[in-house]
Parts: structure tokens; C-alpha cells; sequence
């Protein structure tokens, strides 16, 4: 029942998640930047992601370059479709991914990295709430091809779930640094958990209310037997991550609250795509259709099933070695 | 400000702005990154410090050039699709899955080492720091091996079918791969940017020459960069000759535009040193030229007939002035930097290469020469394509995505604010990192290792 595009929309969704979450981290290190007061904290918390980020980035190069590959439909209807967004996103990356490593070429000119360092990862994270809002509203398709307006992606629905990415990244990246920091940085990052985390599942409440709204399909797919089966379990476990999560920051637990958030965010990754299968670009475009020539899912496959594993292992490898709450004295740079 | 243009000549522009500054940095850190693991290893195997000083020295080098090759490039992964989608929709299945293995083969390697490299050589000791820079310098070369494969596919495209939406169907990944041009062009561009790179660090080593002759590690650099240049310069001639041969078999209205033959010739066509084309009139003014060595370089044979653009449909035809200048600017720096390699063995011959002031400043002029002759090849190649994306089968003009004019307009002065700022930046910050003087902790304010943990 399976065939190649499903195992590749599986590859695909696999890519775009782990970008999401691992750099998911690294953004919200930026926005919570303008918070960090000395430039002491603030030096440690970039260096906790320097020897990171690059490869998390990689990840979105994957989505892209592997929806090219093997949904080249997709990709040429929904980047048009998000010209805006993504064009901005892709400005905002070069600001904050220049600065990691402008920031420590200049002391006159620090301040000013600084805010291209916060203001690149929220816009950038913005940008990526709002096309996830697009594609959740429905991208218009004729004749293989974007249908649309340049505007269409723009409505308080992409707005919310603009905002909704935004204060995710920060909850991810407040978590990700009281795993990694000791003393007043903790304790700082552990006090903006708690809000940071009671506003991301508000707005994933309200955003999984509106979004059967946007398209009645989607209030089938969960609702309908036998997925309802599968989707039950997902708000159930979301319920566990929860309370892990609050009981980790309250009880002074380093490590769960980070991996309860990334829970979180793998939970609603997996609600998407149930709301979206089987399609890959809604309301109309399926997974099947979008598909390239069996030749290219192949040829693609081959390399991808030999080197995906071999990444996640010197990616985790990498993670390893950086591993452990970052010396205050030890500068990378 | 763009009022003119269409979107088509807009898109053109933005991708012809993006990837120009994009291609400056691979081109710098390919050779960059294959410098630092020759560095590291000579390191390693003779306990000479002067090879670690220049390590650490071009390693701070390097992972700024990286990051803005890094940020740049994502950029060209997106572009495809919002400006050229349906290129994409069409040529996506062949080029797709290539694009796909330099993220998987190269990207991810490099970036997965990358932060060892830079970071952890106190952490994983000094065989596996070995290893992840070598794995950095291998995925430098995997990702050009595999864009240039893409690139040469759409110059000399084999191995598929069409099917009825107009989409490439791969049916041999083997002929797609390796297409006909694919081997000249990857051996060009690396040893292009092995060039580029030995170039600019020969340039920083002749500046710091001028002002001190006697430093280690200034004198070991000078020497390496320039004996670099001195072996691989004609090596490049020799390949860029084979490349030439190859393109006027696949490609042989690029030929005639990059020589500026309007005209055919049937007995023995002239080589044109220097003109003015002239496209109006379909010839070149003040043209400068030697009979029928065109004929002897390209056929090998003083009279053998060579067509001219006369026989090529105007609507085939690529720009023809923007192709026979840049291809003039290639050629005279590799000839310029010919000179310099030689040179420098005379020099080094007399015992004078560290005492050679002309040398040094002739260095220093030259520093920036091999990033002018990688933009102005691929000006010469990509403009030559013209007017097709998919050379000859499909055109530029039907591989638009549905944008309107003034979205890619906005976009276009949003990304070259963005890059002359940006990239201004950098390279201001390159300058100054280069002007430091190679020795132990050359940066002002920087611990030199990393502590324990």
C-alpha cells in the first residue's frame, strides 16, 4: 500500500521536521537574545549552537533541494505561491547566519550583528509560521502551475500561526539553554519557560480549532474511522508532554523540559500531516501527483537510504562531542 | 527603478546577482578547505609548528568565508522555485535527485565536521580533528562534483526522455551524470579554485613580505601558494583548452561567439585577439587578429573551415559581446597568472623568492585575480547557454514561473541591499583577519585554544 512517493513524502516530512526542531532551537536562542543583558550571557548562548547550527540549516537545504528532487510539482507551486515569505526568510537566514560569525570580527560594530542575529532568526521564524499557515489555508493550483495572488498567503490565520512558530522557537530555545547553561542564565531561561510554554499550547489550541475552519477535509481526516484511531493518540500524548515539561521546570530537571518541548513539536508535526495526507500541497495537489518519474524516486532513494543514516550518525556524533553544560570561561571563537 | 524590464530579464538578473556572489566563496573555500587538511596533516607529520600557525591562522579565514558561501547558497536552493518554477517542474526530475546527493554526499558532511574542525581539537584529540577536516576538505569537492554534473547537464543534456507534460524523464543516470561536458568542467573549477585560493593566499603572504622577510610562516606560505601557481597554471591551460575543444563539439555556437566569428570560414578562420563585436552590424570593429590560428587552436589544422553565426538563427544566439569579452578576461589572468608561476621558479631559482619586492607587490595585484577569472568563465559558459536553460531544448523565456515584474523587482533590490551589505561586511572582516601577521595567536583579544572541559 505503500509505494515510492510515500516513502519519499515520508523522507521529506522526516527533513522538514528535523529542520524544524533543530533549528527550531538555534532561532529561538535569537529571539530570546534581546533578554540576555550581559554580553557575557550572551556569548555563551551563541556558543552553545556555533559548532550546531550549520548542520541544522543543512536540513532546510534538504527540504528544498529533496522536494526539487522528488516532488518537483510541489516545489514549483508552492514557492511561487510563498514568494514573499520566502524570500524574506532566506534574507532573515543571511542576516543571523553571518552573525555567529561577524559578532566575534568586531567590537564596534558587536551591536550591530546583535541585531541582525535577533532580528534575522524572528523574522525567519516568523516567516516559516506564516507559510505553514499558507499551506494549512490552501494553495490555488491550475493547469500544474500556481493559481493564486501575490497576497493570498497573508490572513490573520498565517498571522497566528506566524506568531505561534515564533513563541515555539523561543520555548525550544529557553529549554535548549537551561540544558546547557549553568547558574543565572538558567535560572533566567527557566523563568521564561514556563510562559513561553503555556503560550505555545495555547496557540497550538487555537490553531487546531480554526483549522478544521480552513477546509472541512480536515475535520474528516481526524474524525473518521480508522485514522481517528491513529490521531487520538496524538493529543494524548501531547497531554504527556505537557506535563513532563512542567513538572521538569518546576521540579529543576535540566534535561526534560528541552526534550519534553521537542516532543511537542513533533506531536503537532504529526498532527499536520494527518490533517494533510494524501496530499502534499492542499486542498487539491496528492502526494501521487506531485511525484517525479519513478526513474528519479529510485535513483534518489539508492543514496538517500546508504547516507541518510550515516548523517544522523555524525550529526549525533557531532552533538556528542559538544555535549555537557557550557563552560563560562570556554569561548569557541 | 526597474521600470523597463520584464520579469523574465529581472529573474535573469537576480539569479545572474545571487549565484555571481555565491560562486566567490565555494570558489575560495574549495581550496581554502583543501589548503587547511594539507596544512594540518604536514602538521602532524613533521611537528613543524610554522604548519599549525598557518592553520590556525587560515582556519579563523575559513569559517567566515564559509558561513557566507553557507547563507548564499541557500538562497540559490530556493530560487528554483520562486523565480524559475517551471525549470523545476520540467527539469527537476534529472536535476532534482543530483541536487539532492550534494546535500546528502557534501553539505552535510561538511557542515556535520565543520564545527570539529573549528572547535574541537582539544575535545576528540589530534587523529579524529585530522579526519573531520579532511571530511571537510572531501565534502567541499563532492558538493562541486555534484553541481557541476547539474550544471553540465543543462549545457550538454543526455540520458533521458521527455514525456507529455514536457518533464525530463531520467532513463540512463549514468549518461545524465556523466554528460559530455561533465568531466572537463569539474576538472576546470577545481583546479580554478585551487588557483583562486593559492592566488589569495600567495597575495597576503606577499603583503607580510614586504613588511617582514624574515617571518616562518609568512615565507612557508609564499612558497607553497606560489609553487601552487607554478605547477597548476599551465595545468589549467591545458584543461581549459580540452574544455574549449569539447564545447565547440557540443556547443558550437558558444565557440563562435566567445572567438567572434560573425562571419563562417571556410579556409582557415582568424583568431580575433581583441575587437569591439559589434551585433548590429554582426562584426567586430578594430578587431585585432591572426589569420587562421582559430582554426589551428580549435581543428588543429590551418584551414580547416569554421562556421560562423551567419548559419545560426538570431533567435538561438546568445549575447554576443557579454560572452567574447569575459571569455578575453578569463584567458588573460590564467596567462597573468602563468607569468607569476614562472616567475616565481626563476625566482626561486636565484635564491631571491623571499627578497623579490616585485614579486611580492606583483602578488598582491594578483590576490583577487583568480575570483574575477571564476566569474568571468562562468559568465562565458552561462551567457553562451543562452538563450536556452536546458541548452537547445528548452528556453529561458519558457522556464518562468508565473511572477509578475514587480515582485522580482522588489526582491532584487531587497537581495543586493542585503548582499552589499552584508557581504561588504565580510570581506571588510576577511581584509582585516588577512592583515594580521601569521604567528603564534595573531588575533588581538582571542584565547588561542580552547580550555579542557
Amino acid at each position: 500500500m505503500f509505494d515510492l512517493a510515500d516513502i519519499w513524502a515520508a523522507i521529506i516530512a522526516f527533513a522538514v521536521l528535523t529542520y524544524v526542531i533543530m533549528d527550531g532551537f538555534d532561532l529561538g536562542i535569537g529571539i530570546l537574545f534581546p533578554f540576555l543583558k550581559t554580553e557575557h550571557e550572551r556569548d555563551l548562548a551563541m556558543n552553545s549552537v556555533a559548532p550546531v547550527w550549520d548542520g541544522n540549516e543543512t536540513w532546510l537545504v534538504m527540504g528544498g533541494g529533496g522536494l526539487l528532487a522528488v516532488f518537483p510539482l510541489a516545489y514549483a507551486i508552492v514557492l511561487p505561491a510563498l514568494y514573499m515569505p520566502i524570500t524574506l526568510m532566506l534574507l532573515a537566514l543571511i542576516f543571523r547566519g553571518v552573525a555567529f560569525e561577524f559578532r566575534w570580527r568586531t567590537k564596534r560594530w558587536k551591536p550591530v550583528w546583535d541585531v541582525a542575529f535577533i532580528g534575522g532568526s524572528t523574522t525567519a521564524a516568523f516567516c516559516q509560521g506564516i507559510a505553514l499557515g499558507a499551506l494549512v489555508q490552501g494553495i490555488k493550483v491550475a493547469d500544474r502551475a500556481y493559481a493564486g495572488g501575490w497576497w493570498d498567503w497573508l490572513s490573520p490565520f498565517s498571522i497566528l500561526t506566524g506568531f505561534a512558530v515564533v513563541i515555539g522557537y523561543a520555548l525550544l530555545g529557553a529549554t535548549w539553554l537551561v540544558m546547557k547553561t549553568e547558574g543565572d542564565i538558567n535560572a533566567q531561561m527557566r523563568k521564561y519557560a514556563t510562559p513561553l510554554a503555556i503560550g505555545t499550547l495555547a496557540l497550538i489550541g487555537v490553531v487546531s480549532l480554526l483549522t478544521p475552519l480552513q477546509n472541512p477535509v480536515y475535520f474528516e481526516r481526524w474524525f473518521t474511522w480508522p485514522q481517528m484511531g491513529f490521531s487520538m493518540i496524538v493529543p494524548a500524548l501531547l497531554l504527556c508532554a505537557t506535563y513532563v515539561l512542567f513538572k521538569g521546570l518546576r521540579s529543576g530537571k535540566d534535561v526534560s523540559p528541552f526534550l519534553a518541548s521537542l516532543s511537542i513539536f513533533i506531536l503537532c508535526f504529526a498532527g499536520i500531516g494527518i490533517s494533510f495526507y494524501p496530499n502534499i500541497i492542499p486542498p487539491s495537489l496528492s502526494i501521487q501527483e506531485a511525484a517525479a518519474p519513478d526513474s528519479s524516486l529510485e535513483f534518489a532513494l539508492v543514496g538517500t537510504v546508504i547516507l541518510l543514516p550515516l548523517i544522523l550518525g555524525y550529526t549525533a556524533y557531532a552533538y556528542w562531542v559538544f555535549r555537557g553544560k557550557m563552560d563560562p570561561d570556554e569561548g569557541y571563537h | 527603478m526597474f521600470d523597463s524590464f520584464s520579469a523574465e530579464m529581472l529573474a535573469r538578473m537576480q539569479f545572474a546577482f545571487t549565484i555571481s556572489f555565491h560562486i566567490i566563496f565555494p570558489a575560495f573555500s574549495i581550496g581554502l578547505a583543501n589548503f587547511l587538511a594539507v596544512l594540518n596533516a604536514l602538521w602532524l607529520a613533521t611537528g613543524n609548528d610554522t604548519y599549525r600557525v598557518l592553520f590556525d591562522y587560515w582556519k579563523k579565514i575559513f569559517a567566515v568565508a564559509f558561513a557566507m558561501g553557507v547563507v548564499s547558497g541557500i538562497t540559490m536552493s530556493y530560487q528554483f522555485g520562486t523565480n524559475w518554477s517551471v525549470f523545476s517542474d520540467k527539469a527537476g526530475p534529472v536535476i532534482g535527485p543530483l541536487m539532492a546527493y550534494e546535500v546528502l554526499s557534501a553539505f552535510f558532511l561538511e557542515a556535520g565536521f565543520l564545527g570539529i574542525m573549528l572547535f574541537g581539537r582539544e575535545r576528540v584529540g589530534h587523529k579524529l580533528h585530522m579526519f573531520a577536516t579532511a571530511m571537510v576538505a572531501f565534502g567541499t569537492l563532492m558538493s562541486a562534483t555534484w553541481i557541476l554534473s547539474v550544471n553540465s547537464w543543462m549545457q550538454t543534456p543526455a540520458g533521458f526522455a521527455m514525456n507529455d507534460q514536457g518533464q525530463f524523464i531520467p532513463e540512463d543516470w549514468w549518461a545524465i551524470v556523466f554528460n559530455p561536458s561533465f568531466p572537463y568542467r569539474l576538472t576546470h573549477m577545481v583546479i580554478a579554485a585551487f588557483l583562486t585560493t593559492s592566488f589569495v593566499v600567495g597575495g597576503v603572504a606577499g603583503w607580510h613580505l614586504l613588511r617582514d622577510h624574515t617571518n616562518a610562516a609568512t615565507r612557508k606560505m609564499f612558497s607553497m601558494a606560489l609553487w601552487m601557481a607554478a605547477i597548476v597554471a599551465p595545468i589549467q591551460i591545458f584543461v581549459g583548452d580540452m574544455h574549449g575543444l569539447n564545447t565547440l563539439e557540443h556547443q558550437p555556437v558558444k565557440v563562435m561567439a566567445m572567438e567572434g566569428h560573425f562571419d563562417s570560414h571556410p579556409d582557415g578562420a582568424p583568431l580575433i585577439l581583441f575587437g569591439i563585436p559589434n551585433e548590429a552590424e554582426k562584426r567586430v570593429d578594430y578587431a585585432v587578429q591572426i589569420p587562421k590560428l582559430s582554426s589551428l587552436i580549435l581543428k588543429h589544422h590551418l584551414d580547416a573551415p569554421l562556421d560562423g553565426l551567419d548559419t545560426i538563427d538570431d533567435a538561438d544566439e546568445p549575447p554576443i559581446a557579454i560572452v567574447f569579452f569575459s571569455f578575453r578576461i578569463m584567458v588573460g589572468i590564467g596567462f597573468a597568472m602563468l607569468g607569476v608561476g614562472i616567475w616565481s621558479l626563476w625566482a626561486r631559482y636565484q635564491g631571491r623568492l623571499y627578497d623579490a619586492k616585485w614579486l611580492h607587490r606583483v602578488a598582491v595585484i594578483m590576490a583577487p585575480s583568480g575570483f574575477v577569472a571564476v566569474l568571468a568563465g562562468w559568465i562565458t559558459t552561462e551567457v553562451g547557454r543562452q538563450p536556452f536553460t536546458v541548452y537547445g531544448l528548452l528556453r529561458t523565456s519558457e522556464s518562468l514561473a508565473p511572477v509578475a515584474a514587480p515582485a522580482v523587482a522588489t526582491s532584487l533590490i531587497a537581495f543586493i541591499i542585503t548582499y552589499f551589505f552584508v557581504f561588504g561586511a565580510g570581506t571588510f572582516y576577511l581584509l582585516r583577519l588577512m592583515s594580521y601577521v601569521p604567528e603564534n595567536n595573531p588575533f588581538p583579544g582571542e584565547p588561542k585554544e580552547i580550555a579542557h572541559v
